[in-house]
């Protein structure tokens, strides 16, 4: 039995979610004595309101669809995938690895080869806890945790012990070389004539993200590999009838969320950083989750979550430029919609329900 | 008695779900000291009206009234106060406590768990002299079986001075020995004064154990008469609402060659026991083997073995060749393109996926079928198309596979199900529980196309626990008792009585001398 | 590797494990009811920051204490609110939690001291004192257990005595009372809580008030006595290391103590690289040490080690059934 039409399901209750959310982020700021509605336009004037603000905008929106797509497809398969940060985190490894050891002769060949470590290794770092739990019985939450943390310090090892160019302290590996450099967004739409603010984060990268999009779309909803997965998420038992795979699916949701994941860092080692530094991912991974609750797991839901964070990460970086509210504030949104879009949902569901019930019977 | 008030009444009861009415203006009186059985069939209400009387749900309307006195019953704490206890189907223990544990458990005296627990030991000994309700008190509750488990829950009960017992299907899990003794148990709770309500929908147990007798049927109560003044026959028919057609119309068997061979078949499930003892059964082409049994016996391991869903040991052929019964082929796809197909015993957590359209479901196990591929992608266009014509063949209502699986009802979910396996054109078809939650209508509908994939020459393997269903249907009977096989019957050389003793793990000695 | 090293390296084990101990009970009386925390780590931040905060406008670290416990139990109840009264995911509302936690502190942080999301540090009466117990420098002088009593047993501040009784207590309300009875059971099988009468919602908000009420103290331990103030992101992991204590301990009272005691004395290892260094003859990697504990739980989860079993209702809203 419906008992809410569709579009209350996929555009109403997250909309209502999403303004929860908001609210409530305003009533913070009123709180530590700054004004929402001034601190909004702020927000919108430095992330939106130039070629500028949008460069940056789109470099960590960029971010978010890969962590977002990965926690979702995970979702799909009924896996709660939290270690996209640790995954991001390999994929960068990756990606130093192929840019810093194979002279690459063209930024086209470094890309691919660059995509296909960091994929890998994130898909790695997936696979692991994956395994644990197809085949030991340990829960992903946990392991997909612990994984964050060793990942943490395993990188720091590398970067310190292994990486590091000799008499530099930095932990950081040496700089890519320049065959390896990704052409900005500016570069490419000053090449076709718009003009676009140079100096800004966001690259090439951003069109792999669309892509990917479209291809976890395709993937989901029109394959086979899609049709188990989403069966095996829905029940488990119906999957093993059917002669799905476990163990199979388990390794392979999370190898392609761990590849998703470990894709960002196409975005900020190569196309930004261009090196190898602690603690690149910077939280991304975990907005992932935001995201990917906000976009209903789903690529395009997904890709609008994404460029909402990415709005609310520069958006929040002009804040604490030129007033007193720290960056931190982002995280506190973003707590927030975790929260109303996720935990929450059945708050606002159980009322929403029970007025539509009400007008049908009325009608 | 006339002086008497009722022990339990309840007047002009409705609750509704939705837009489904479980139950309509329902009233009972139940006099103290006697046995009321509440019959109906699946999906009835019953269990909707019990829950009500035990406050799990609030009614629409309607007052309960427990010895004269209005008596509001809110939640669970106000039943039991009330004096009223219940022992669900599935039953509501712990399982790593104990039962001493678990049968303080809300009952506590004091805040020391000391105390409470000697004072529990002493009553429990007590009772069990009183009712035959022996338990080792210090026995976890995983490691005694179910009809311990009950016993348990009687004991729940009556520490908390229960004096309406209801008991929701109690016999649904238990061999007819464990049944007996149940029922002997609440004859003596009776005698002590006890009154006791019997949801059932087997009419053998109305008969035998009730004094009054309520029937249910679509959430109305259709009567109460005395048992004594009733007969089974017209029990069946309140139940129902028309004659029921007891034997499907059907030509005799005319089995071809061997196409399955199932020999010494072991199964040892995932706590390390026994499910499956060395059976041994065959099913020709052209027929349809009944498995006999009740719930639990090994019958469901063996479908699932079947199926590809569970391993075994000892040896399957199919069509001559044996099966993969542990390693990489033993899953169901495999077993699929051996030419199996499987309708299982639980469609909405096995057969369907009810989240996903119906037009996808129709490709659920098959979906690695060419027709249903085009290159990468999967052929949504044939999906529907296919799904719109077994929509048609098998009269699935509402005739809209757009629709998500969760929103038909029981019968057109089976429907779907069946459409699927049946025109696979599978060699050999397993069915478990085909008509189980299935509006009566449907179940002749079901039944036929059964009957009918039989005729085409196809081996058929039916499970079910309705003794009824395997009499009409089944070509041959096989009765599975403690995961070995108690023999094989004809149906027209068999009944329902013998069918029941070897259900009941009796042999042939046994069987005569009773 | 000489005696008093020893000591010294036994002293900072019982600082370092103190607060996992407590965010580990907290984790367990949650955890044993029937509802996954994965927001020790959140409720412990906020902990820690409003008790260095109050401690530091009013100078009383009691009353930092109270409104450490008093964050600490509004997120558990917002938790609760989440994943008891709306059915919500439980690991969502948990991550949630650990990301207000560390953005509302800071944000409330940065505009009430204007210091980048510290708080001032704390002096005299705004820190726990350590506590000398009774004949510590009268026995000093006997062999072998007197330097251990002075050193490893006294001088610690009142929360670290106070988190090592509470081992037996939980032990004792969990297995010999009628609240652990039930509260055992709502995580195991709430329906049969639930048909006896007893509201699982009460005992589930009764578990996550206790798990508040723990992490408070851990986080205000770690922010008035380990530490002297607030500084970002302080709880650095704890609360993921006491979730991994957790399943290491099976979610038993005194497991729980071995286990944290073992994670702290790893911590309080990779403190002091040198002295493994001459002990082992071979450099260990700061690194390993850091990751040893997750390292481990990985391990134990993955069933090599014995097997861990989480109470059996976890993570399930209870929702009734007939």
């Amino acid at each position: 039995m419906q008992v809410i039409p569709r579009w209350a399901d996929i555009v109403l209750i997250p909309a209502i979610n999403l303004f929860l959310a908001f609210f409530i982020s305003g009533l913070v700021i009123l709180a530590i004595g700054e004004d929402p509605f001034e601190a909004l336009k702020l927000m919108v004037d430095g992330a939106l309101g130039s070629t500028y603000g949008w460069g940056f905008t789109l470099y960590y929106a960029t971010n978010f669809i890969f962590t977002g797509l990965a926690v979702a497809v995970a979702f799909h398969a009924a896996l709660f995938n939290i270690g996209g940060e640790g995954q991001a985190a390999l994929g960068g490894l990756g990606v130093a690895l192929m840019c810093l050891f194979i002279p690459w002769p063209h930024w086209t060949i470094a890309l691919i080869a660059a995509s296909f470590g960091a994929a890998a290794f994130g898909a790695l770092w997936a696979t692991i806890p994956a395994y644990l739990q197809a085949k030991r019985g340990s829960h992903v939450v946990i392991t997909t945790i612990m994984f964050n943390f060793i990942a943490a310090a395993l990188l720091n090892y590398v970067l310190v012990n292994l990486l590091r160019p000799a008499g530099t302290m930095d932990p950081a590996s040496a700089k890519f070389p320049d065959a390896a450099s990704l052409p900005t967004l500016s570069d490419m739409l000053n090449a076709i004539g718009i003009p676009f603010a140079a100096r800004t984060p966001a690259n090439i990268t951003l069109i792999i993200a669309l892509i990917a999009c479209v291809a976890v779309y395709y993937l989901i909803w029109r394959t086979k590999l899609g049709y188990q997965l989403r069966a095996f998420g829905k029940s488990e038992p119906a999957a093993r009838y059917a002669g799905i795979s476990s163990v199979k699916i388990i390794m392979i949701a999370m190898a392609i969320s761990g590849g998703l994941a470990g894709l960002m860092a196409i975005n900020n080692v190569m196309g930004e950083a261009e090196r190898l530094i602690l603690n690149s991912v910077e939280g991304a991974g975990f907005i992932g989750i935001a995201v990917a609750l906000m976009g209903r797991s789903h690529p395009f839901g997904v890709l609008l979550a994404a460029i909402l964070f990415g709005f609310l990460y520069q958006g929040g970086a002009e804040l604490a430029l030129w007033t007193s509210i720290p960056r931190d504030l982002v995280v506190v949104i973003q707590a927030l919609v975790i929260l109303f879009t996720g935990a929450l949902d059945g708050m606002v569901r159980a009322p929403v329900e029970r007025i539509f019930l009400m007008m049908r019977k009325g009608a | 008695m006339n002086g008497l008030a009722p022990a339990i009444e309840l007047k002009g009861i409705s609750k509704a779900f939705g837009p489904v009415q479980a139950n309509k203006d329902i009233s009972i009186r139940v006099m103290p000291g006697t046995i009321h059985g509440i019959i109906g069939e699946n999906g009835a209400g019953k269990s909707t009206l019990m829950s009500i009387l035990y406050g799990f749900y609030k009614a629409d309307a309607g007052d309960v009234f427990i010895s004269g006195q209005k008596t509001a019953i809110p939640d669970s704490q106000a039943a039991i106060a009330a004096g009223i206890g219940m022992v669900f189907q599935h039953f509501k223990l712990v399982e790593n406590f104990t039962v001493l544990e678990n049968v303080i458990l809300g009952a506590e005296d004091g805040a020391r768990l000391g105390p409470s627990l000697s004072k529990a030991r002493k009553q429990l000994t007590q009772l069990a002299a009183d009712y035959e309700l022996n338990v080792d008190p210090d026995a976890l509750i995983e490691n005694i079986g179910v009809g311990m488990q009950q016993r348990v829950e009687i004991l729940k009960a009556l520490y908390r001075e229960a004096d309406i017992l209801i008991l929701d299907e109690p016999t649904g899990v238990l061999t007819p020995a464990e049944a007996d003794h149940l029922f002997r148990i609440l004859e003596g709770l009776k005698a002590q004064g006890k009154t006791i309500i019997l949801i059932t929908h087997k009419l053998r147990e109305i008969m035998e154990v009730t004094d009054t007798v309520s029937v249910m049927r679509r959430g109305e109560m259709t009567a109460t008469v005395k048992t004594s003044e009733t007969s089974p026959q017209e029990l069946a028919e309140l139940m129902v609402g028309r004659k029921v057609l007891l034997r499907v119309d059907k030509k005799p068997a005319e089995p071809k060659d061997m196409v399955l061979e199932v020999d010494n078949l072991e199964v040892v499930d995932s706590k390390g026991v026994k499910r499956l003892k060395g059976i041994s059964l065959n099913v020709r082409a052209g027929e349809i083997l009944g498995i006999a049994g009740v719930a639990g016996n090994g019958q469901s391991e063996l479908l699932e073995v079947l199926g590809g869903v569970r391993t075994a040991t000892g040896m399957i052929r199919v069509n001559g060749q044996p099966l993969d019964l542990t390693g990489k082929l033993s899953d169901g796809r495999s077993r699929r393109e051996r030419g199996i197909a499987h309708v299982p015993e639980d469609r909405q957590r096995e057969g369907l996926i009810m989240d996903f359209a119906a037009w996808e479901n129709v490709a659920f196990g098959y979906h690695h079928e060419d027709e249903y591929n085009a290159g990468l992608l999967m052929d949504q266009a044939a999906l529907k198309e296919d799904a719109a014509g077994k929509f048609t063949r098998f009269d699935v209502r509402p005739d809209n596979p757009m629709l998500e699986a969760k929103n038909f009802s029981g019968g057109n979910q089976q429907k779907i199900v069946l459409a699927r396996e049946i025109e696979r054109n599978p060699d050999l078809l397993l069915v478990g529980q085909p008509t189980r939650g299935v509006d009566i209508g449907a179940i002749e509908f079901i039944h036929q196309r059964i009957v009918e994939l039989r005729d085409a020459g196809k081996a058929i393997l039916l499970v079910s626990v309705e003794l009824e269903e395997i009499l009409s249907l089944s070509d041959r009977i096989a009765v599975i008792f403690d995961g070995q096989m108690m023999g094989e019957r004809l149906p027209s050389e068999t009944d329902e009585k013998e069918l029941g003793l070897m259900m009941a793990g009796m042999t042939g000695q046994e069987r005569e001398a009773s | 590797m000489d005696y008093l090293t020893l000591l010294q390296i036994l002293d900072s084990t019982l600082r370092l494990a103190t607060p996992l101990l407590l965010a580990c009970l907290a984790g367990l009386f949650s955890e044993r009811g029937g509802i996954f925390d994965i927001g020790l780590e959140g409720k412990m931040l906020a902990a820690a920051f409003f008790s260095a905060a109050t401690a530091a406008v009013t100078g009383s670290v009691w009353l930092g204490l109270l409104a450490g416990i008093t964050a600490s139990m509004v997120l558990s109840g917002l938790h609760g609110l989440a994943s008891i009264t709306f059915r919500g995911n439980q690991l969502i509302s948990g991550v949630a939690i650990n990301f207000l936690a560390a953005g509302i502190t800071v944000l409330v942080g940065q505009s009430w001291f204007k210091l980048g999301g510290r708080t001032p540090p704390l002096m005299g009466g705004g820190r726990f004192e350590e506590i000398t117990l009774p004949f510590a420098d009268a026995l000093r002088d006997l062999p072998l257990i007197g330097p251990f009593y002075a050193e490893v047993i006294s001088g610690h501040t009142i929360l670290v005595y106070v988190a090592l009784l509470c081992v037996p207590l939980s032990w004792y309300v969990l297995f010999r009372t009628r609240f652990g009875l039930r509260l055992r059971a709502v995580g195991e099988n709430p329906a049969a809580v639930d048909t006896a009468g007893v509201s699982v919602i009460g005992l589930r908000f009764a578990a996550v008030a206790i798990c508040g009420l723990l992490c408070g103290m851990a986080g205000a331990y770690l922010a008035t006595g380990l530490g002297a103030g607030f500084v970002k992101d302080m709880s650095a992991g704890r609360g993921f290391i006491a979730l991994a204590a957790l399943i290491f301990a099976k979610w038993r009272p005194w497991y729980a103590l071995y286990a944290t005691l073992l994670f702290g004395f790893l911590q309080a290892v990779a403190l002091r690289p040198d002295v493994l260094e001459t002990m082992l003859q071979f450099k260990i990697q700061v690194q390993l040490l850091d990751a040893l504990p997750y390292i481990l739980t990985v391990v134990i989860l993955a069933g090599f080690v014995g097997k861990a079993i989480p109470p059996r209702a976890g993570g399930e809203p209870y929702v009734k059934e007939r």
